[in-house]
């Protein structure tokens, strides 16, 4: 256990090295589903903001109670807890939001994301290192849908956060905003992430010679 | 007798005797290449660009020009980012871009053009490897993605417009008009072309001669339209039997639409389209199937592309089902 990451590295791997959707490609599906607008896109990473720091917390102070046949069923049930507290809090404050996000907040329990650092941090490592670990993941999340969703939102209806940033003469591209859009951007821009990821690595096997 | 051959003589002239032996296949001339295939297509397109020349004037020049123009240096800017050899050479840039400028309403904007042509260099082909590698045809995928992100420009009404001083252009095109005002249009109109639509798919007539001469050519495969025109006759000839009669109904729906051109230019596409006789047989039946269930049941007046889409989907599939095995191999 000696060289577990130390909880700087387990924030800083989360929000690029390890960015969850570029580089691990999880919890695509709300990363699909939810990206037509930043202010939707936003909401949906602080929920997993939340439930993520919530859960990781948590389980890493029982971590030493676990029995491996019966983590999967607690690390959900944790997780279960905080999504229905997210979901009941946006439909009592944010309904409108909590509308248009309707079924992937309550997704978030399956979201892999999630159970994927419930499992290789929170149940190995110290609430502080499970703590900045939520952190950086989720910093890494929004980062990512934040970069998917503003170019749908500004292909597609020439606004960002529900503010115009193009001329009104811009032609809408309706198919940004529709299903088809959320895989074309998907797709580009992780070829984009990839190929800076390759030519970064080119450059350092260089540097090292 | 050996000696009577000239070459021969010549290699046995001393004591060694050099015979050369080379694999099959064959062939000596390069009548297959890309090259002369897709400047075939060309010249099998010009009837149908000089029809919708004809009928649009300078709106279809234009139209036909921003997108050749666009599919060519998009062709030329992605193939240089890949550092691949230079490939314009080829044509097959050039074909797409006519295909797409022949399939796009001649009233809309620049934009439209520019963008199908970058969706269908750029998503549909270059992104799969580039030529050859791509599982849908690319001015399909350009024409879809503009379809869906500026419906209000391509879908039925985008086609009309009263003001530019064409008269096709100031009525609905032939299969709106019949879906949605129940107005049919003359079957002689429709087959010599003197109707509205997209470029290329007014005329059926010169869409003919210049599918026929593919055929002939050997370029498109006969099987693919064959199969199209085989589904939509019987298709057509029972929705007839409930209204207007068989007759009418078939030649109407041959004639009208993008379905000749479609059949001819579009689904023969060698790439997206399957290997063997029988699957190119059937490709074309399920393109003309899904036109069929479109145009009757669906809100688009027309499902030529979206039929095209959908069987180069289903191609590699056919194409297990039908390329026959090789002897030996199994």
């Amino acid at each position: 256990m000696a060289d577990q990451p130390t909880p700087l590295e387990r924030f800083i791997n989360g929000i690029l090295p390890e960015n969850p959707v570029y580089r691990q490609v999880l919890g695509m599906c709300p990363t699909l589903a939810v990206t037509n607008n930043l202010k939707g896109a936003m909401t949906m990473a602080g929920a997993v903001l939340f439930v993520l720091l919530c859960a990781n917390v948590i389980i890493s102070l029982i971590r030493n109670l676990l029995k491996p046949h019966l983590r999967i069923v607690v690390f959900t049930l944790t997780i279960a807890t905080f999504v229905t507290i997210v979901d009941r809090f946006l439909a009592a404050y944010m309904y409108q939001m909590s509308k248009q996000l309707g079924p992937y907040i309550p997704l978030i329990i399956v979201n892999c994301i999630i159970i994927c650092r419930c499992e290789v941090c929170a149940s190995k490592q110290s609430v502080f290192t499970a703590a900045a670990d939520a952190a950086g993941q989720s910093l890494g999340y929004a980062l990512a849908l934040a970069s998917i969703a503003s170019v749908r939102e500004i292909m597609g209806t020439g606004m960002l956060f529900g503010l115009r940033v193009l001329p009104a003469a811009w032609p809408d591209w309706v198919i940004m905003v529709l299903p088809p859009g959320a895989f074309l951007t998907l797709g580009l821009l992780m070829g984009l992430a990839n190929y800076l990821v390759a030519r970064h690595s080119a450059v350092e096997k260089k540097a090292r010679g | 007798m050996i000696s009577s051959l000239p070459f021969l003589n010549k290699t046995m002239k001393g004591n060694n005797v050099v015979l050369e032996v080379a694999p099959s296949p064959h062939i000596a001339d390069a009548s297959f290449a890309t090259k002369k295939m897709m400047a075939d297509v060309i010249i099998g397109l010009l009837p149908v660009i000089a029809m919708a020349v004809y009928m649009f004037r300078l709106y279809a020049v234009k139209q036909m020009g921003i997108c050749l123009f666009t599919c060519l240096a998009v062709e030329a800017a992605f193939t240089r980012m890949r550092q691949r050899p230079f490939p314009l050479m080829d044509l097959s840039a050039a074909v797409t871009g006519l295909i797409l400028g022949l399939s796009l309403p001649v009233t809309a904007p620049w934009y439209v053009g520019v963008i199908a042509s970058v969706v269908a260099i750029g998503i549909g082909k270059v992104i799969f490897g580039g030529l050859g590698m791509n599982i849908f045809n690319p001015a399909m995928v350009g024409r879809a993605f503009v379809m869906i992100a500026f419906a209000g420009l391509m879908a039925a009404s985008g086609y009309v417009n009263p003001v530019i001083g064409i008269d096709a252009i100031t009525q609905a095109t032939p299969l709106t008009a019949f879906k949605q005002m129940g107005i049919s249009t003359p079957l002689s109109d429709l087959f010599f072309g003197l109707v509205n639509g997209s470029p290329g798919e007014i005329s059926a007539l010169a869409c003919l001669i210049g599918g026929l001469y593919l055929c002939i050519r050997k370029v498109a495969s006969w099987e693919i339209p064959a199969g199209v025109i085989a589904m939509v006759v019987i298709l057509a000839g029972l929705s007839g039997l409930s209204g207007q009669g068989v007759v009418w109904a078939v030649g109407y729906h041959l004639f009208s639409g993008a379905l000749l051109f479609g059949a001819f230019f579009i689904a023969t596409d060698p790439v997206t389209s399957p290997m063997a006789p029988v699957g190119k047989f059937i490709f074309g039946a399920g393109i003309g199937f899904f036109i069929m269930v479109l145009r009757l049941f669906s809100g688009y007046p027309e499902g030529v592309m979206f039929a095209v889409l959908l069987m180069n989907a289903v191609t590699p599939l056919i194409n297990r089902w039908t390329i026959p095995t090789v002897m030996g191999e199994k």
